[in-house]
């Protein structure tokens, strides 16, 4: 139970949240509110899943946001100036993106960099790149994009399930079956453990680390096409700073940001949560954007407290003998 | 870890000038300098005063960053002080604004150097905190306006000068030596090179650690209070979105440049600043030689690469390997 | 013998740095057999492992698995051969489940899903032959460091490994969780397996092992049959030494006991470290502390320097009540600590030798008080010339200085703040012979000197020359004090082995 404890108290701060919202706003608690809850943060949710993986490897990856701008941009270079057909443009990207998270990946585990300085150089360059596409707001006019709102799922009540937020749910169903039943996933635990002994144990830890980050920019490209369609366009400035907002919905979602601990449905919580703050600010009308950002720093701070006293408590507790037999 | 001399920082004043001589090359116009109004103006004098506000976090940095540190919340830091700064100039006296803004400035240290220092959090997860809450507390003091202001005393900071020196310029240059003074003028930076290389050793060698770790984060705050003062004198107003957007990332860039590892120990104020000169010197160049701005974040991004892949320990390790098979 | 041995070295030699860990050692281990390799820090025990694995490559000698040399390169390599080690740190993920670590990389799957539940079942079953059922989905870490080895154990054995090291097994487990690893080895040795088994609780040799094997500087000192090993003889074995000519000579002086005491502790303990303990610091006086490895002679020191809190006790410095909560404190008393571990707790390697040695003293002196480049340079200079530290380059990283002049550099640090009491903890370990020479000379000058000395040492024959006093310790209390006559290497040695429990 001890491990679930952090999504546990993340599941409860959604779903209190959720009730304190529903009686405040008369018009809260309705299957739209859920289903546009689901559809406005689908590209934060789809980023964050390989973040997940990334975080409990015990790295980071700062690039993400530049990667969803980069993408974009693509997008619309391909689709619009170059005619491309958008499928083979999604193909593209996502390959471009695969190629660019494996190389993050190479270079921290073959040179021994620090993630977080490797990553940051990546979203230098991604960013970079997409300003030297273009530094225009770039609409994309497929039929696709006009097209594909029609394909929403009705729910009860006027809800609609989007194309887009069937794509996020699908993303966190392949994550956790990913994270959690697959021996990749062990090995992403293993190395979030101790790199050292790991492989020790077998793992080819360098393998491992070049698909986390290959996992992590494959689905910040997602994101990124997700991301294209809400605006249909492509601007070499979206997403900045989506890589904070990615990493705080971990981290609320109750993965521990040292690495080892975490589930891929906290992080999904840790989305909904965002959502809500932000679904709140939207209803009340007059609080204002910035609270966001507060609100996101003070659960950021309490989670990350929680997390600093479960490790510290578990230490101790360790040292204690704990419910052996000897049949 | 790997075992380094003394450095000696001939490489950096050399890209330095190699870097002023291409701007020369591509604009011959480079070195001219001129009095007009009592102030100097010219392309060189702009490579410094535009470089003030990164040497200034970058000093501040490069202490954090010897302990073994990291502070990713200077850029909000900035845009905090910047907002206090500009809300207070046309009401308060000139020394209540910048007892203000620095007084915000020395709060966010402390709470920096608590969570990392005492709570024992890592640094990179400590600073995200205020990293991503920060900018929603600057939009809050500012009501999310971009608030201007008029009062010459304030303005002073970014279009005044000293002996014709701008005062970016010349506050940066005071900073360094006050800094200099502090640290290598008494006992500081010895300390922090102890606790940066062997913290358990230097501990049982009588060191303070605890209080090295938060001074360290409580300067580095101060410079960040101080340059977010000057970015807002420089635009006459704070913007508590872009103020010192990314900016901590050039402040990491410019004390890597500078020579100092990521991973603690040595380190060298002096060559941080030059560090951040460095980046602006690129920068102008770039802008100088008529490609476009957005050019520069691929070039810092190769540079960071570069730098990172020379001080690699893998890297210097292979080095060795190759001069040896070749004899 | 008739039959082959399961695993057999013969001249194994190791040099580190131009000092030889380990010198012509041959080691036999038989199937089915439990054999302790014993030994003081330093002995060369963990280079022996190291050797084995294949950790560390050997500068000559053969191992021999099954009687055939083999030539094992990594502890994969060991692994596939059969031949796992299990470290006291137990080398797992303590995040991950029972059964991951089990089978972690080996897991069963289906269509590329992990089978957990057919995981967990075999993960109950194997455990279960060690006589361990817990819930084998609950993380590893949850577990106490008993269930941590024997599941280490577990996976080695399943992954077929017919020797097994076991490095410090037990150093951090309670008599109960002794008794179920000893349950699981026991039943392991009757399958057939060598088990080597690496200790320094004499009890516990007797009460599991076979065989013994006893190393002493690098040098094999004797393999016995346990049974036929009195103890006496076996604490000799390991800590006894033929006398060299450095440390013969032996100068008492008289006076001693005039002098006030200059620190008194009364009483001072730290729960689950220590027991409480009164000591007595004089002028001009070395205090040793002498016993086994883990006896509590570091937990002493650190108290004494306030590197740990003391929970109980008083501590009186100069006829003062003294306030030791940090080294800090103990740096303003006067106090100086040379301690074991030099590369993690005493040395900052890139560093030169001159901010090194100049450190304590700065620290003492607090921050608005620099010393100047030129004092700097001044107590430098004068230290490696005093000490003859090599080489004699103050501006050179004390990295890159052999463990000898490292050691002196410290002494430097703590001579430089003219200290009162200074504290070395094995001060001679892992250094060279001639540097080794000179640092007893050092200790009993600057005795003569008129500093307080509290000397940490294996070497009893070393204790013997310098120390006014012989504190023994055992099993993290101080249980004998000897003085003047009584201080001979024989009456330490029967302290130490003296009263040790019987072997159940």
């Amino acid at each position: 139970m001890n491990r679930l404890f952090p999504v546990l108290v993340t599941t409860a701060v959604f779903l209190i949240g959720f009730v304190v919202c529903s009686l405040q706003f008369p018009n809260f608690a309705s299957t739209r509110v859920v289903a546009d809850l689901l559809t406005d943060n689908a590209f934060l949710g789809i980023v964050a899943t390989g973040m997940t993986f990334v975080i409990i490897s015990g790295g980071i990856d700062l690039s993400v946001g530049a990667v969803i701008g980069f993408t974009t941009v693509f997008l619309a270079l391909a689709i619009q100036q170059l005619g491309i057909s958008p499928w083979l443009a999604f193909a593209a990207i996502l390959i471009v993106c695969a190629a660019f998270g494996a190389a993050m990946g190479a270079v921290i585990q073959y040179f021994d960099l620090p993630p977080f300085i490797v990553t940051l150089a990546g979203m230098f360059l991604a960013r970079g790149a997409s300003f030297l596409m273009s530094t225009e707001s770039i609409p994309i006019n497929a039929p696709l994009y006009s097209e594909l709102p029609d394909y929403a799922i009705k729910l009860p009540g006027d809800g609609q399930l989007t194309v887009i937020a069937m794509i996020m749910l699908a993303v966190f169903a392949f994550g956790i079956v990913l994270l959690h039943f697959t021996r990749f996933g062990a090995n992403v635990y293993a190395l979030g453990g101790s790199r050292v002994t790991a492989a020790l144990m077998g793992v080819r830890i360098g393998r491992v680390t070049i698909l986390i980050y290959t996992l992590s920019s494959v689905l910040a490209g997602l994101s990124g096409i997700v991301f294209s369609f809400y605006t249909s366009a492509g601007y070499s400035l979206s997403a900045v700073g989506v890589e904070l907002d990615t990493i705080a919905a971990v981290v609320i979602g109750g993965t521990l940001l040292a690495g080892g601990y975490g589930f891929v449905f906290g992080t999904f919580v840790g989305v909904l949560i965002q959502g809500l703050i932000q679904s709140y600010i939207n209803f009340d009308g007059t609080l204002s954007s910035w609270w966001t950002k507060i609100a996101t720093g003070i659960l950021l701070f309490a989670f990350i407290v929680l997390q600093q006293a479960m490790v510290g408590f578990a230490r101790r507790r360790s040292r204690r003998a704990v419910g052996v037999t000897l049949s | 870890m790997a075992l380094r001399l003394p450095r000696s920082g001939v490489p950096q004043v050399l890209a330095f000038l190699a870097i002023l001589a291409i701007n020369w090359t591509v604009s011959p116009q480079f070195f001219d300098i001129r009095l007009q109004d009592g102030r100097l103006f010219g392309s060189l004098i702009d490579v410094f005063n535009r470089g003030a506000p990164v040497a200034l976090l970058s000093l501040g940095m490069v202490l954090v960053i010897a302990t073994r540190g990291i502070d990713l919340s200077v850029g909000a830091v900035m845009a905090i002080s910047g907002a206090i700064a500009a809300s207070l100039a046309d009401t308060h006296p000139l020394p209540v604004v910048l007892a203000a803004a620095l007084g915000a400035g020395l709060l966010c240290g402390l709470w920096n150097g608590l969570l990392v220092a005492v709570l024992g959090i890592q640094p990179i997860v400590a600073t995200l905190i205020l990293m991503v809450a920060g900018r929603g507390i600057a939009q809050l003091i500012t009501e999310g306006r971009i608030v201007t202001f008029t009062a010459p005393e304030l303005v002073w900071f970014g279009g005044g000068s000293v002996l014709g020196i701008p005062a970016p310029v010349a506050i940066t240059l005071g900073m360094l030596l006050v800094t200099l003074i502090l640290v290598r003028g008494t006992a500081l930076g010895l300390m922090i090179e102890a606790t940066g290389g062997n913290a358990r050793a230097s501990a049982l060698a009588g060191v303070g650690t605890t209080a090295m770790t938060m001074a360290v984060y409580v300067w580095c705050s101060l410079c960040a209070a101080l340059a977010g003062i000057i970015a807002a004198a420089d635009i006459l107003g704070a913007d508590a979105n872009n103020a010192g957007l990314w900016l901590e990332l050039d402040a990491i860039l410019a004390v890597v440049i500078g020579g100092t590892s990521l991973f603690g120990g040595r380190f060298s104020l002096v060559y941080a600043v030059l560090g951040a000169l460095i980046i602006q010197a690129m920068n102008t160049g770039i802008l100088l030689s008529g490609f476009r701005p957005e050019f520069n974040l691929v070039v810092k991004a190769v540079v960071v690469l570069v730098v990172l892949l020379m001080q690699s320990p893998r890297l210097s390790g292979l080095g060795l390997l190759l001069s040896r098979v070749s004899k | 013998m008739a039959v082959t041995p399961l695993l057999e070295t013969r001249g194994l030699t190791k040099s580190f740095a131009g000092v030889c860990v380990l010198d012509h050692v041959d080691f036999t281990l038989r199937a089915g057999e439990i054999h302790a390799l014993l030994g003081e820090n330093g002995a060369g025990k963990s280079t022996l492992i190291k050797l084995v694995t294949g950790v560390v490559s050997r500068d000559a000698g053969t191992v021999l698995l099954d009687g055939a040399a083999v030539d094992l390169r990594s502890a994969d390599a060991a692994l596939s051969a059969g031949v796992a080690t299990v470290y006291q740190e137990v080398n797992m993920l303590p995040n991950l489940s029972v059964a991951q670590n089990l089978f972690l990389g080996r897991q069963p799957t289906r269509f590329g899903f992990v089978r957990e539940s057919e995981m967990r079942r075999r993960a109950t079953v194997l455990l279960n032959e060690f006589g361990l059922d817990i819930d084998v989905a609950a993380p590893l870490g949850d577990y106490s460091v008993a269930v941590q080895q024997i599941t280490a154990i577990a996976r080695a054995v399943d992954m077929s490994a017919r020797v097994l090291i076991l490095d410090e097994p037990t150093a951090s487990l309670d008599k109960h969780e002794v008794e179920i690893l000893f349950a699981a080895m026991r039943q392991l040795a009757g399958r057939g397996i060598g088990i080597v088994f690496v200790t320094h609780f004499l009890d516990q040799v007797y009460a599991i092992s076979d065989r013994i094997t006893v190393l002493r500087n690098g040098r094999l000192v004797g393999e016995r049959e346990t049974a036929k090993l009195p103890r006496m003889e076996l604490v000799h074995m390991m800590l006894g030494r033929e006398l060299s000519e450095v440390t013969v000579a032996r100068s008492h002086h008289v006076a001693g006991m005039a002098h006030p005491p200059y620190a008194v502790f009364r009483q001072f303990g730290k729960a689950g470290t220590i027991a409480p303990f009164d000591l007595e610091l004089r002028s001009g006086e070395v205090v040793g502390l002498a016993g086994l490895l883990g006896s509590g002679r570091t937990e002493t020191a650190r108290l004494v320097f306030g590197a740990d809190r003391a929970d109980v006790g008083t501590a009186t410095v100069d006829g003062r009540a003294a306030r030791l909560h940090s080294p800090r404190d103990a740096v303003q008393l006067g106090f100086g600590y040379c301690p074991e571990e030099r590369k993690t707790d005493g040395i900052v390697a890139e560093l030169t030798v001159r901010e090194n040695i100049v450190l304590a003293l700065q620290a003492r002196r607090g921050l608005l008080k620099p010393l100047s480049r030129r004092e700097q340079d001044e107590i430098a200079t004068r230290f490696i010339k005093l000490l003859d530290i090599r080489p004699a380059d103050p501006e050179r990283p004390i990295g890159l200085l052999s463990g000898g002049n490292q050691q002196k550099a410290l002494l430097a640090r703590w001579l430089a703040i003219s200290p009162r009491l200074l504290i070395l903890d094995e001060p001679t370990r892992g250094i060279d012979v001639g540097a080794h020479a000179e640092i007893i000379r050092l200790i009993r000058q600057l005795c003569a000197d008129g500093l307080a000395l509290l000397v940490i040492s294996s070497e009893l024959e070393e204790i013997v020359t310098y120390a006014d006093q012989v504190i023994v310790l055992r099993e993290r209390a101080h249980v004998t004090a000897l003085t003047s006559d009584a201080i001979n290497v024989t009456s330490i040695l029967a302290a130490i082995a003296a009263d040790l429990p019987r072997a159940a």
